[in-house]
């Protein structure tokens, strides 16, 4: 019991994180109907910043936020250089030039840091284990992962639905021409966007980044998960990336985890132990199959243009 | 019809040519690196070709075609490892095994349209990844071993330096004719009249998505020809030729040849394994002066290098 506990929170910290993620994306593909494969990239760029900026500053807090900063920044100088010539270009034109991005950034990682990983060590009063129900002790820094990252999508739903330039965000995703007709600098917008989902997919990887080796490629893997999600929840839909990514999380992360049991029961020994770690690892893209052979525009579609 | 004198078809006769002469070069001046490095890019060009024909003119951009390199390579890599070493039984199932494939997942991806069609087939690609690694009496993650290259009864020595890259070469060759009698034909015109508008051709009587699942089952069948070929060449086959990184390299391919040019995905081949390898020789940093170099393609030169070839002929 304790177990499922422990496995559920950990599920619904990797569905947050990946909601930080695929919140970018989706906001990026919904508002400029850009493709950007180099989104993963960003986040890989966040946790190398984090790892670099804390070991010189010495301090977690101010380390990840200097990071968080300069993947901002680098997520609007991309944009400003490369990316907004490709607004408007046909979908294929985007993967190809954000693939080019990835191979760029893979190298340019491996030139100044090295080919081998970093380590991003946690200050003391983050490793210790809270009690969160009687009997159950929970990471403090997974539970911080969870407490943030909540904190960021309230944050963001406020901004989106509360203030101005979310206004705009919302209208540039419904129709962009209309407001640019209006009057909207959309071009700022644009930057604005591309930046904030740069600065997401950079908390994400420095938050991800004392979990896991911070390494090169860390981004690929994950940036398939956080388009699944944008898939799943509708394109362009922050709602359903907030939903999809926390049911992707914990699917995945119960699968992992109760998986191969459940199939011993089912299955030969042997059988079990070759199907069980194809099948979790499927699990998602197993689901995103079929939900999009059931429903192709998602679950939870952004309103047509 | 005769095909007209112009840029584009100067350089696809001209490489050609150069692709039929390549042994004779490599025999005279004793470079065999070159002859192995252009076996790769002929296997390579072949399963770019045949992602053009879904992709450039079938409108369906499929994000999974790798799947289909490592279908092949595994059933030819399976049948090796369990004793079956005849190239007779091996290729057919491969071929076999791949058009299986892609009608299953087809006939779920096409479905959808747009990004969720990308999005859809690279899962499925994705699925086939997790399944080889998980063979673990095949290998799993590490990859599988070919031992022995198929065996084709004294027909061809596929061990032979020259004959495999002619076959390699023929497999391009038959497969580029293939594709072309396709796109000329009137399945294929109506393949490409269903890419530039559905409903017109819905309304005037196709079904639309069989000509298309009929036209994905063909492309990955031909895809799975190469994945065959791959396996005997690198005498090994493993999870990572299905990756998606892998599907977009043949993107990336037939995008930076000309999509929907017949030869585009040929030239694509040619010049994106060509630069990888010769900026591996002089830095090991090649993702770095690739990366931009794919960027200003997209930015400055659409249509690929065909279509630029294209526009400097009309002038």
């Amino acid at each position: 019991m304790y177990l499922v506990v422990e496995q559920l929170l950990n599920g619904l910290q990797f569905g947050l994180l990946l909601f930080l993620l695929a919140a970018g994306l989706t906001l990026v593909f919904g508002i400029m109907d850009f493709v950007n494969l180099a989104h993963g990239s960003l986040y890989m760029m966040g946790a190398y910043f984090a790892a670099t900026f804390v070991a010189w500053t010495g301090s977690f807090v101010l380390g990840a936020l200097i990071a968080l900063g300069a993947t901002l920044l680098l997520g609007i100088a991309l944009e400003y250089v490369a990316l907004r010539h490709l607004y408007g270009r046909d979908h294929l034109d985007q993967v190809l030039a954000t693939f080019g991005l990835i191979l760029f950034f893979n190298d340019a990682v491996r030139l100044i840091w090295g080919p081998a990983g970093l380590a991003l060590p946690l200050p003391a009063w983050l490793t210790v284990p809270v009690q969160i129900i009687p009997g159950v002790y929970y990471p403090a820094y997974r539970l911080m992962i969870i407490a943030v990252a909540l904190a960021v999508a309230a944050m963001l739903y406020l901004v989106v639905m509360r203030t101005r330039i979310g206004m705009l965000i919302r209208a540039g995703a419904s129709n962009r021409e209309m407001i640019g007709a209006l009057g909207i600098n959309i071009k700022l917008l644009f930057t604005l966007v591309f930046g904030l989902g740069a600065a997401l997919a950079g908390l994400a990887g420095l938050m991800q980044a004392p979990i896991l080796t911070v390494q090169i490629g860390m981004g690929e893997n994950i940036l398939i998960l956080a388009f699944v999600i944008i898939v799943i929840g509708g394109i362009g839909s922050i709602r359903g990336a907030f939903m999809a990514a926390i049911f992707v999380g914990i699917i995945d992360t119960m699968g992992r985890a109760f998986l191969p049991d459940l199939l011993r029961k089912v299955l030969s020994g042997a059988a079990a132990s070759t199907a069980a770690p194809a099948l979790s690892s499927m699990l998602i893209y197993l689901l995103m199959a079929i939900i999009l052979v059931l429903r192709p525009e998602g679950l939870f579609p952004a309103a047509k243009r | 019809m005769m095909p007209k004198l112009n840029a584009s078809n100067a350089v696809a006769a001209l490489m050609c040519a150069a692709l039929i002469l390549l042994p004779v070069y490599s025999a005279a001046t004793g470079n065999i690196f070159i002859l192995t490095l252009f076996t790769r890019i002929t296997i390579y060009a072949l399963a770019a070709a045949s992602l053009n024909l879904i992709m450039g003119y079938g409108g369906m951009m499929s994000f999974g075609h790798a799947a289909y390199l490592g279908i092949g390579g595994y059933a030819v890599g399976i049948l090796a490892a369990e004793g079956i070493g005849s190239g007779f039984i091996q290729w057919p199932v491969a071929l076999v095994v791949s058009a299986l494939f892609a009608l299953l997942i087809g006939a779920l991806s096409l479905r959808t349209r747009g990004v969720y069609f990308i999005m859809i087939t690279l899962a499925f690609a994705q699925m086939a990844y997790y399944v080889a690694s998980a063979l673990s009496r095949y290998g799993g993650d590490d990859g599988l071993t070919v031992y022995k290259r198929s065996d084709f009864a004294g027909l061809i020595n596929l061990s032979d330096r020259n004959q495999f890259y002619y076959l390699c070469l023929a497999c391009l060759f038959g497969g580029l004719y293939l594709i072309w009698r396709i796109v000329n034909s009137r399945f294929g015109l109506v393949v490409q009249g269903v890419r530039s508008n559905e409903q017109r051709m819905q309304a005037i009587g196709f079904h639309a998505n069989r000509y298309r699942l009929v036209c994905f089952v063909i492309a990955g069948t031909i895809c799975g020809l190469a994945g065959a070929l791959l396996a005997n060449n690198t005498d090994f086959v493993s999870p990572a030729v299905m990756y998606w990184t892998r599907s977009g390299d043949l993107m990336v391919m037939v995008i930076l040849g000309g999509m929907g040019s017949l030869f585009g995905p040929v030239v694509g081949a040619i010049v994106y394994l060509l630069l990888e390898e010769l900026l591996s020789q002089f830095t090991e940093f090649s993702g770095l002066i690739l990366g931009p170099v794919l960027l200003l393609i997209v930015l400055f030169a659409r249509g690929g290098i065909m279509g630029l070839l294209g526009r400097m002929s009309r002038g």
